[in-house]
């Protein structure tokens, strides 16, 4: 079990649609997963994430495409047939079996023997942090502990991929918090490619290597956690990722970016001219100054709130356009503003990322 | 200070029609029937009021024993027969989309308002030989001639597991369509097929409601009269039809209603054991 094994669990989907009736789950997905990473399924209810993993798992059918785990194609395969382990929302532990019998299931399906079983058996109880707990009911389990014995039910096969359904939404924020790091040192202690849907996108970069934001059936955007979150692709991505500034503008001469009649420069590419743009800035990349500046990539505007968590301090700005433009930093760096003050609001050009409809 | 007002007297009353008529409709029949288990008989036909346990030692006579012993066969049996046929049924119909569930279910929950009597003369048609079942078999070529099938065990099984099976199904379904559907599905990803998973997951959580259900339909069967009076052969007689008989052809009551007390003992002891195992789930749960 600790050994890393390399090149297991690597995971192709091709065109994959499944529609249930009329409505349309998954719309055509086509994605290449490297093995030995955990992928997050990012993206809000309904946006097909879970039918995806369901798919993977075979616990539903696709109408089109085709699924390859380790170059195999595995599309037709039963869900018993396919060695992946599966973690449910609701965890589905069985009533019925004690907390070792659970683990032991799949074991003794395979028709392990005994003694090996029961050795497996503490192994994995040990690996999620529950030694000796075997004879316990479920029902005398709390919540944090019933999500372990999911994890080692469904790692005892060494299964080539783990999948995870929102798996800590059952929760609360302060144990989900430690479970996803628990979780994560565990899938990088295996090696175990792992697959995670989850609508949180804190869940997410704590725990991903890589995301893959969903929407109406479609990928928005692949890419590592960070670089998702730094260089959004549409303005979709950059809102579910955290919260952003849209600045809406139009492309002029010399790679600028008109908003509100003040020119903006951007870092990298350039939209061609006279096209309409939309810029993504975080909160955090803004600055805000006293007084009232009319240089480059800024936008002058009268704060309106104040919001100052100790942690962390923003501030709402009217800048005149659509929404309030929200600043955000350390409240050690805060700037003396209070609401009703005339300010500029400043956006780094490294900053402001193009980003589509 | 106590926060619940304690009900009034008039609201008392509102119960005193109901309890009034459960007590002149079913107690005093019911004490009736346990005094006259004590009664004397005469020979010829009456008994006189008294108290001996004549009819009581009788029960331990051949005839009562064979009769008794019988009717819980034929009860167990068709318990075994409905709980096996209706809880796969009942998986499988929980398991279905909406509306093909939905017609099923009220399809099957119909017979409930058919009444005993037209289910034992309507088996009995079926079964017979003037029009029955036995009829296109010859039509069809595969028999020679028309055959009856009733009376007999197999027809008064047939019909009290038709009885039965509703209820069955009743007492199945609430949990059934409670199972979550991803307990079996994550038995399925750890390698289980869909017939292992069924006898490893499915039943083994549903191991007390079906234990429920089988019980219901051994004591709602072991009362039963028409089915195996219409269907039966006086070998095939359960316990209800002897004790009519005994009451009014040998016209004799106190050993009727000696009889009559047993099987109420003991239909009610095995309520008792049903509501025991209904509270222990509730309570797993």
């Amino acid at each position: 079990m600790s050994e890393r094994r390399e090149a297991r669990g690597a995971l192709r989907l091709q065109g994959l649609v499944k529609l249930f009736g009329e409505v349309t789950a998954v719309a055509g997905v086509d994605l290449e997963l490297p093995p030995g990473k955990l992928i997050s399924f990012l993206g809000p209810s309904g946006c097909g994430k879970t039918t995806l993993l369901r798919l993977i798992a075979g616990l539903e059918q696709p109408t089109e495409g085709r699924v390859f785990l380790d170059g195999r194609d595995i599309t037709d395969l039963p869900p018993h047939a396919r060695d992946v382990g599966m973690v449910f929302q609701t965890l589905a532990l069985f009533p019925h079996l004690n907390v070792a019998g659970n683990v032991a299931y799949g074991l003794r399906i395979r028709g392990a023997d005994r003694s090996a079983m029961n050795r497996r058996v503490e192994e994995l109880l040990g690996l999620v942090d529950l030694p000796g707990l075997g004879s316990r009911r479920i029902m005398q389990l709390s919540g944090g502990q019933r999500q372990r014995v999911a994890t080692a039910r469904a790692l005892a096969l060494e299964p080539r991929l783990f999948l995870l359904d929102e798996p800590l939404s059952a929760l609360d924020a302060n144990l989900r918090e430690q479970l996803q790091v628990e979780l994560r040192l565990l899938q990088q202690k295996l090696g175990i490619t792992t697959i995670m849907v989850t609508h949180d996108q804190r869940e997410a970069m704590t725990m991903s290597d890589l995301v893959v934001v969903m929407r109406d059936g479609r990928i928005e955007q692949t890419g590592e956690a960070l670089e998702v979150y730094r260089r959004p692709a549409t303005a979709f991505v950059a809102k579910f990722m955290g919260s952003t500034n849209l600045l809406e503008g139009t492309a002029a001469r010399g790679g600028r970016v008109m908003v509100r009649d003040r020119p903006f420069a951007l870092d990298g590419q350039a939209p061609s001219e006279g096209e309409r743009v939309l810029l993504s800035v975080r909160p955090e990349d803004a600055h805000l100054e006293a007084g009232v500046a009319s240089d480059e990539n800024s936008l002058p505007g009268t704060v309106v709130f104040v919001r100052d968590l100790g942690e962390l301090f923003e501030c709402y700005v009217d800048c005149g356009l659509e929404d309030h433009v929200v600043v955000a930093g350390s409240p050690r760096e805060r700037v003396p503003v209070s609401q009703g003050d005339a300010v500029t609001v400043r956006f780094p050009p490294e900053a402001c990322v193009v980003v589509r409809e | 200070m106590s926060g619940r007002r304690r009900p009034s007297v008039r609201s008392y009353l509102v119960l005193a029609f109901p309890v009034g008529m459960l007590a002149i409709f079913f107690l005093t029949p019911f004490l009736m029937m346990v005094a006259a288990s004590f009664y004397r008989r005469i020979s010829g036909g009456f008994y006189e009021p008294g108290f001996e346990l004549a009819s009581y030692t009788r029960l331990f006579s051949g005839l009562f024993v064979e009769r008794a012993l019988f009717s819980i066969w034929v009860s167990l049996v068709a318990a075994a027969a409905c709980v096996t046929l209706a809880f796969p049924f009942t998986y499988f119909l929980t398991q279905m989309r909406r509306r093909p569930h939905v017609v099923l279910l009220v399809l099957v929950m119909s017979a409930l308002s058919l009444s005993e009597v037209i289910v034992g003369f309507s088996w009995s048609v079926v079964l017979g030989r003037a029009a029955g079942i036995s009829n296109i078999l010859v039509w069809l070529g595969l028999m020679g001639e028309a055959q009856p099938y009733q009376p007999g065990f197999i027809a008064v099984l047939l019909g009290l597991s038709y009885i039965a099976f509703p209820y069955c199904i009743l007492t199945l379904y609430p949990q059934l369509s409670r199972l979550d559907r991803e307990v079996s599905e994550a038995a399925q990803t750890l390698g289980a097929s869909p017939w292992r998973t069924f006898r490893t997951v499915v039943i083994p959580i549903m191991r007390p409601t079906i234990m429920a259900a089988f019980l219901l339909v051994f004591v709602f069967t072991l009362g039963s009269y028409l089915i195996a009076a219409i269907l039966g052969r006086p070998e095939h007689w359960t316990l209800s039809v002897f004790i009519s008989d005994q009451a009014s052809f040998n016209a004799n009551v106190p050993f009727a209603s000696a009889m009559a007390m047993v099987l109420t003992v003991l239909s009610l002891g095995l309520v008792g054991m049903v509501l025991l195992i209904e509270s222990k789930t509730r309570r797993a749960e």
